[in-house]
């Protein structure tokens, strides 16, 4: 009965998105604020809806109800709870509720911000929001509904793909769901200012947030994905040029790109209609990686299941979206003002600069994952487009951009002095290349570019955190002096420092794979393999039956220059409904480095085939993205974002609104 | 990932096979070390996206033993390469070769670059040079409400 009423809700949720795609949209146009008034109640009311839709579903997976087509196909009884919730959206149907949910989620929050956001402005946006609901509830109803009953009720279902059984699922999607679709508001804002064909500073200001938490969220997701593969898959690799992996990448990239087109903006009222194009493009790209993964055009785990009829269907969402709010841009985008003028050498041209760099590597990474399909549509000749491929082109656009960061972020407004923007540099390089040198000494073998990364990564990290320093400290003041400069700095001035250092820290833990050591041995109990300063010593294999696989776990000790650093486990798992075998990698950790051992085949003579790596600094590559994202979450709590919701800010008692600074 | 694949290939060839196994590996670590190169940029091609380096797949086994024989016999990288692509197709290359039909492909990153920098510096040229001094009107104006106070 639930999950009739579940189905009910999402038919419901589609009426009542229509609604709030067109009433609002007419509201605005007459300039009747009661029409425009139903954008949010409406947006309330289809987050109810789906909200409803979404629990009902889990509700059926909770109790293992077998009756659901959906739960028979991805669940098992015995399966552990956590995998039961998280399996909910482990599946087509599953998931782009889950995807939904959160476009309703962010609609939802829209509306709310009621205060902060011009009424006309609130309605065109949820309304365009609202668009993309109705498509994507028609998408779920018409070819991927979960609530789909089998008749009669299966007894037992068919389980989870064990691959997708880890806690990575319960984290991994929805955070970059949240990234994904939290575009999908920037997006609506830039169709509401073409629609409206007005823009301003207090567009950006409004918009900035949105997309700066979209982006932190897709950070953190991508991260999640990339230590997920590293440590699931068994070979050490965390980054594959994967079409899917690229699906997410592009969208962070033109993120990445708005993000710092919008700050140009709002600050300085130009690149206004660039801006808009990006939000489009940007969003566009999501709907663009929702297609590639959900249609089955590229047969992987994420695509679950491969069905033409969806494919279609979500092509077309992608044809009347990316092809309506281009139209629009092109119809509406001259209308726009152009304001605010700067020297080519400044921080507004830096981050023009910033754009094209990223918007170039964005459209290699388009092309590189478009063209074998293209090509082969065209001429049927079949090519591949691979890492190497990725490596040769992606690095080097990447690579100048790095080397500008610091001195973008140096850079003044409106007029820079690249020579003393150069001068206050110095320091920094000196030190970069004093890391190079050491870097140099110690180590032996790896690639000749290796050293130069680490330099690369140091003049990242203390580059960005010279702002502080230039901007607090100065010579013969007190140092306390110099504390009180540096915490009264504004807490987006922190945000950009930080997330540029966490760019630095990436750099780091990337070059650093350059002195990864593998070994691969045959091992029985007892006996040893070594990789690095590390050695590692089987000391048996220990045969486990857990709920719904049975495992054999070899354990071993650590031993760091002879000297015991502790036990680590390594499995070999056989799911036993799917009759599927897994491997689970054993992670010894210690600082930043890891020691990752993974189990291969058994010998004839009774061994066990080993392979074990050695990952220096490795964990700097997530670490590095986390710093990154919570660079941008500080800046979200900047008081210049808050000064948008005025009347709430003075609603608010004022204890709480009174920032540390 | 690349998940399914993974499961695909045990699913299709019984129990989990490995990527580089140790009596794989050649006794010339020299030749072992461009036996790895090599792999790293062939394509297993039941696979997505995967190179015979990394795959687990029986056919990527089969790769690797193949590129490791040629290898021994005297070929150099280049012959190792040329050889599997007349066997298995340009497919077979995770790099694709710079021929007729990939300069779009290969061209796309730097055409970009240029056409958008281009595109940039039009662009800003094309706006109205900012003015530093006053005209005529504004400096009456001036004056006029400086006389004022």
């Amino acid at each position: 009965m639930l999950v009739e009423a579940g189905h009910f809700a999402l038919a419901l949720a589609l009426g009542l998105s229509l609604i709030q795609f067109v009433v609002p949209l007419w509201g605005a146009r007459a300039n009747d604020p009661v029409l425009m008034s139903v954008a949010p109640s409406s947006a309330l009311a289809v987050l109810g809806c789906v909200g409803f839709a979404f629990l009902a579903l889990t509700f059926a997976y909770l109790t293992s109800d077998f009756s659901v087509l959906n739960v028979v196909e991805n669940s098992h009884s015995t399966k552990p709870l956590i995998y039961k919730i998280s399996g909910v959206w482990g599946n087509h149907e599953g998931s782009m509720l889950l995807w939904v949910l959160i476009l309703c989620l962010f609609g939802a929050v829209v509306a709310l911000a009621r205060n902060s956001i011009p009424m006309r402005l609130q309605a065109n946006t949820l309304a365009v929001q609202a668009a993309v609901t109705v498509a994507f509830l028609l998408f779920i109803l018409m070819t991927s509904n979960p609530f789909r009953r089998l008749i009669p009720a299966a007894a037992e279902g068919q389980d989870l793909n064990p691959l997708l059984q880890d806690p990575g699922l319960a984290i991994h999607p929805p955070l970059l769901y949240i990234g994904y679709v939290g575009f999908s508001i920037s997006f609506a804002f830039a169709c509401a200012a073409l629609i409206d064909g007005r823009i301003d500073a207090v567009w950006a200001r409004i918009v900035r947030p949105w997309t700066l938490a979209a982006w932190c969220f897709l950070t953190l997701g991508i991260a999640m994905g990339s230590y997920w593969a590293y440590y699931e898959l068994g070979w050490g690799g965390w980054w594959f040029w994967d079409p899917v992996e690229n699906a997410s990448l592009m969208p962070w990239l033109a993120g990445t790109a708005l993000l710092h087109s919008t700050v140009v903006m709002e600050k300085r009222d130009a690149l206004k209609v660039w801006t808009i194009l990006l939000a489009i493009l940007t969003f566009s790209l999501s709907l663009l990686g929702t297609f590639l993964v959900r249609s089955g055009v590229l047969t992987s785990v994420h695509s679950f299941a491969v069905d033409p009829a969806r494919g279609t269907f979500i092509l077309g969402i992608l044809m009347i979206f990316i092809g309506g709010s281009l139209a629009l841009f092109a119809w509406r985008a001259p209308l726009l003002q152009q304001g605010g003028l700067f020297a080519p050498i400044s921080r507004e041209g830096a981050l023009v600069v910033n754009n094209l760099f990223l918007a170039s590597a964005c459209a290699t990474v388009f092309i590189g994952t478009l063209y074998p399909l293209a090509l082969e549509v065209l001429t049927g000749e079949k090519i591949s487009v691979g890492a190497p491929f990725f490596n040769a082109t992606f690095l080097p656009l990447v690579l100048p951009l790095l080397l500008l960061l610091p001195f973008g972020q140096t850079l003044a407004w409106k007029r820079g002095n690249f020579l003393g923007t150069a001068q206050r540099l110095y320091t920094i390089f000196g030190l970069a290349i004093l890391a190079v040198l050491i870097t140099l000494a110690l180590t032996r073998g790896g690639p000749v570019l290796a050293p130069f990364g680490i330099g690369l990564g140091v003049y990242l990290v203390l580059g960005s955190l010279n702002e502080i320093v230039t901007r607090s400290w100065s010579r013969g003041k007190p140092l306390s002096v110099a504390w009180a400069k540096a915490t009264g700095l504004p807490r987006s001035t922190w945000g950009t420092v930080i997330a540029h250092a966490g760019v630095g820290l990436v750099v780091l833990g990337i070059s650093a794979t350059a002195w990864d050591v593998e070994s691969l041995g045959t091992l029985k109990p007892g006996e040893r393999i070594g990789a690095g300063p590390y050695e590692l010593r089987l000391e048996r294999i220990v045969p486990r039956q857990e709920a719904n696989y049975r495992e054999d776990a070899a354990l071993f000790r650590v031993f760091r220059n002879g000297q015991e650093l502790g036990t680590v486990e390594s499995m070999k798992r056989l799911y036993v409904t799917r009759g599927m075998p897994t491997t689970e990698a054993g992670i010894l950790t210690s600082g930043l480095t890891q020691i990752y051992v993974s189990l291969g085949e058994v010998q004839p003579d009774g061994a066990m085939g080993v392979r074990l790596y050695y990952k220096p600094l490795v964990l700097l590559i997530w670490i590095g993205a986390v710093v990154m994202a919570l660079g941008g979450a500080l800046s979200l709590t900047d008081r210049r974002l808050r000064i948008a919701a005025p009347s709430r800010a003075k609603a608010s008692p004022p204890v709480a609104s009174v920032p540390a600074e | 990932m690349r998940l399914l694949l993974a499961v695909l290939a045990m699913l299709a060839f019984g129990g989990p096979v490995y990527a580089v196994q140790p009596n794989e590996v050649m006794k010339d670590p020299v030749l072992e070390q461009r036996a790895r190169g090599i792999s790293a940029g062939l394509r297993c091609m039941v696979c997505q996206n995967q190179s015979i380096d990394d795959s687990d797949a029986q056919l990527a086994r089969d790769l690797r033993l193949l590129v490791r024989e040629r290898l021994a016999a005297g070929d150099s990288d280049q012959q190792v390469r040329d050889f599997l692509v007349q066997r298995y197709g340009e497919f077979v290359l995770l790099k694709p070769t710079f021929r007729a039909h990939t300069l779009l492909l290969w061209l796309a990153p730097l055409l970009v670059l240029v056409l958008g920098g281009i595109g940039a510096v039009v662009a800003l040229k094309r706006r109205p040079a900012a003015r530093t001094a006053l005209d005529e009107d504004e400096r009456q104006r001036l004056e006029a409400l400086l006389k004022q106070d």
